[in-house]
């Protein structure tokens, strides 16, 4: 071989990396680096607790029956749904502020391929959600929130998988919006979502107009869903069409963007 | 795209030989909208070389390099990094850059930052022998978004030796370092550079091309117009200008003229550019009208602005 023969072995030798560049080591350095994201960690794990802490506890409801627990049990289960959904959003639309720092260029110049960022954030976002449900769920058990064991296991299963649809909304959104600061102006989009949705407020104590537009709205599904378990209220399957249809349309939305994103013009 | 991108073995199509030229442009163009940025580029840099690109801000240096480096696509032509397309080249970690802005994350830590980025790569070098080339080893702690600006472009240096890269391209990299930093920047990339990379790299100083390449290219308005060693180049670039009023003269009929290589022409003024401004001068007087007749030299820089100067307005590039 020449002089320019590297250590690492001739040109020939060298390797496109498995999984496209995805790796343990990635995820590591992505979650250590949103711990050290302090508002991060306080809007996605201090404020769905304090936010149950204050309409779940103490309150002269807190301790009537919601069915198959009480409602402090009812309020804990929304906070970790918000929380999630915070948390979730948040990680899909980093790629908002890696695009304008231009670290997705960057990566472009290593093999990391797009669909293996992708997912690594994705995995980030669904990791910061966990943490949400989990903080909020800790809580409620050493506070007043009561219901059977296996709904603990049930609803918290659903309360995370179901803040999939904002992952890929935050992703969506990070690849649509120009800014740098896209959480200011999603973190507005998500509260009336979760109003939207009943998180905050029960639907059947809204005009009936509102709730029929509530019904349309991407948090609907995901509430009645996770709810469901608790209350006993029979399964709707539009519940999970809402649901699935707004994650249809974020992934495509997501997909779309990202096409444009990575083309090389 | 999955396929591909899981498929951990080396493709068998179009992986080049080891006898390719590192970087290989073929009449290479590139427009963005009406505006031509590259126009028709044919270039080779040879494995080992350390080449300057050395032209003015908007000459197409930049999107060139974007080029090569796969990160845009040319509207017509061929480029090819050791006889592979660009990005197959970028997937083997044989090409790698510095850029001048931009690229790191803030809220990591230099050492963090090097091993995200060495993760990346079927193999690599050692984090700490990147960080210890590119004289960083005790910043790694630092978070990135409190680095100086030279401290960055260090990083940004050691993240492209981590792959230990046949190639290493660095668009203007001492952009906004002060005389210090630019010096020892330097050192660092000629001291690696001597391990037999091929470097290329672009700027618009021309000591700095001078200094620290074996060969210059020089580019103007998205063509080469020059290519050679520093010092034929700096001969180029050298020579008097010749100046007199000749009414009614065009470019087109001063081209002509032997030995006149830059030509400007100013109402009745006309600025010839040449190394043999007696012969230029010897023609005006003995086949045209010219008078006034005014011969001055210039100093390198001049005598460079003046090669690769914008005349006309427009050029928007990069």
């Amino acid at each position: 071989m020449t002089a320019t023969t590297s250590t690492m072995g001739s040109r020939e030798e060298r390797h496109v990396p498995p999984m496209g560049g995805f790796s343990p080591t990635l995820l590591r350095i992505e979650l250590r680096r949103l711990l050290r994201n302090r508002r991060a960690v306080i809007f996605t794990v201090v404020m769905p607790v304090v936010f149950f802490l204050i309409f779940g506890v103490g309150q002269k409801y807190s301790n009537e029956s919601a069915g198959h627990g009480n409602v402090a049990a009812h309020v804990m289960i929304s906070m970790a749904v918000y929380g999630a959904m915070i948390a979730t959003t948040s990680g899909g639309a980093m790629v908002s502020i890696e695009r304008s720092l231009g670290w997705s260029r960057q990566l472009r110049l290593t093999p990391l391929s797009p669909v293996a960022y992708v997912a690594t954030k994705m995995v980030t976002a669904m990791t910061m959600g966990l943490a949400s449900v989990v903080a909020t769920y800790c809580v409620g058990a050493f506070s007043h929130a009561h219901m059977d064991a296996h709904l603990w296991l049930v609803t918290g299963l659903i309360a995370w998988v179901g803040s999939l649809v904002f992952a890929a909304f935050g992703l969506f959104m990070g690849y649509l919006l120009p800014s740098d600061n896209v959480m200011q102006i999603l973190g507005p989009v998500l509260a009336l979502l979760a109003f939207g949705g009943g998180l905050f407020i029960p639907l059947d104590q809204m005009g009936s107009t509102f709730r029929h537009i509530a019904e349309f709205t991407p948090m609907y599904g995901v509430n009645q869903l996770v709810h469901a378990p608790l209350t006993g209220t029979s399964f709707d399957v539009l519940w999970l069409v809402n649901l699935l249809v707004w994650l249809a349309i974020f992934v495509a939305g997501a997909a779309w963007r990202f096409r444009k994103d990575t083309a090389r013009v | 795209m999955t396929t591909t991108s899981l498929e951990s073995r080396r493709d068998s199509a179009g992986v080049g030989t080891s006898g390719a030229d590192a970087i290989s442009l073929r009449g290479v163009r590139k427009s963005f909208g009406s505006v031509e940025a590259v126009r028709g580029i044919d270039l080779t840099v040879r494995p080992g070389e350390i080449v300057a690109f050395l032209g003015p801000n908007g000459a197409g240096k930049t999107s060139t390099i974007d080029m090569v480096l796969g990160l845009s696509a040319p509207t017509a032509g061929e480029v090819s990094v050791f006889g592979m397309q660009p990005y197959q080249a970028i997937r083997r970690g044989l090409v790698s850059a510095v850029m001048q802005t931009g690229g790191l994350l803030k809220d990591l830590t230099v050492r963090e930052t090097a091993t995200y980025t060495a993760s990346l790569f079927a193999q690599s070098r050692p984090v700490d022998e990147a960080l210890a080339r590119a004289g960083i080893t005790d910043i790694g702690d630092r978070l990135v978004g409190k680095c100086s600006g030279g401290e960055q472009q260090r990083l940004r240096f050691a993240m492209a030796l981590l792959s230990d890269p046949e190639l290493v391209i660095l668009d203007e990299p001492t952009t906004g370092m002060d005389v210090e930093s630019r010096r020892s920047f330097w050192a660092s990339i000629r001291e690696d550079a001597q391990r037999g990379r091929t470097v290329l790299f672009a700027t618009h100083y021309l000591e700095e091309a001078d200094s620290y390449a074996d060969r210059i290219v020089l580019v103007r308005k998205g063509m080469v117009v020059g290519d050679g060693t520093p010092a034929q180049i700096k001969a180029m670039a050298s020579g008097r200008t010749l100046r007199a009023t000749l009414p009614g003269a065009t470019e087109a009929t001063l081209r002509g003229i032997p030995g006149a290589e830059g030509i400007e022409v100013r109402g009745d003024t006309v600025l010839i550019h040449s190394r043999d401004t007696d012969a230029v001068a010897r023609h005006l007087l003995t086949t045209t009208d010219a008078r006034d007749l005014e011969i001055t030299a210039r100093g390198l820089e001049d005598a460079f602005v003046a090669l690769t100067g914008d005349d006309e307005t427009e050029d928007v590039t990069r």
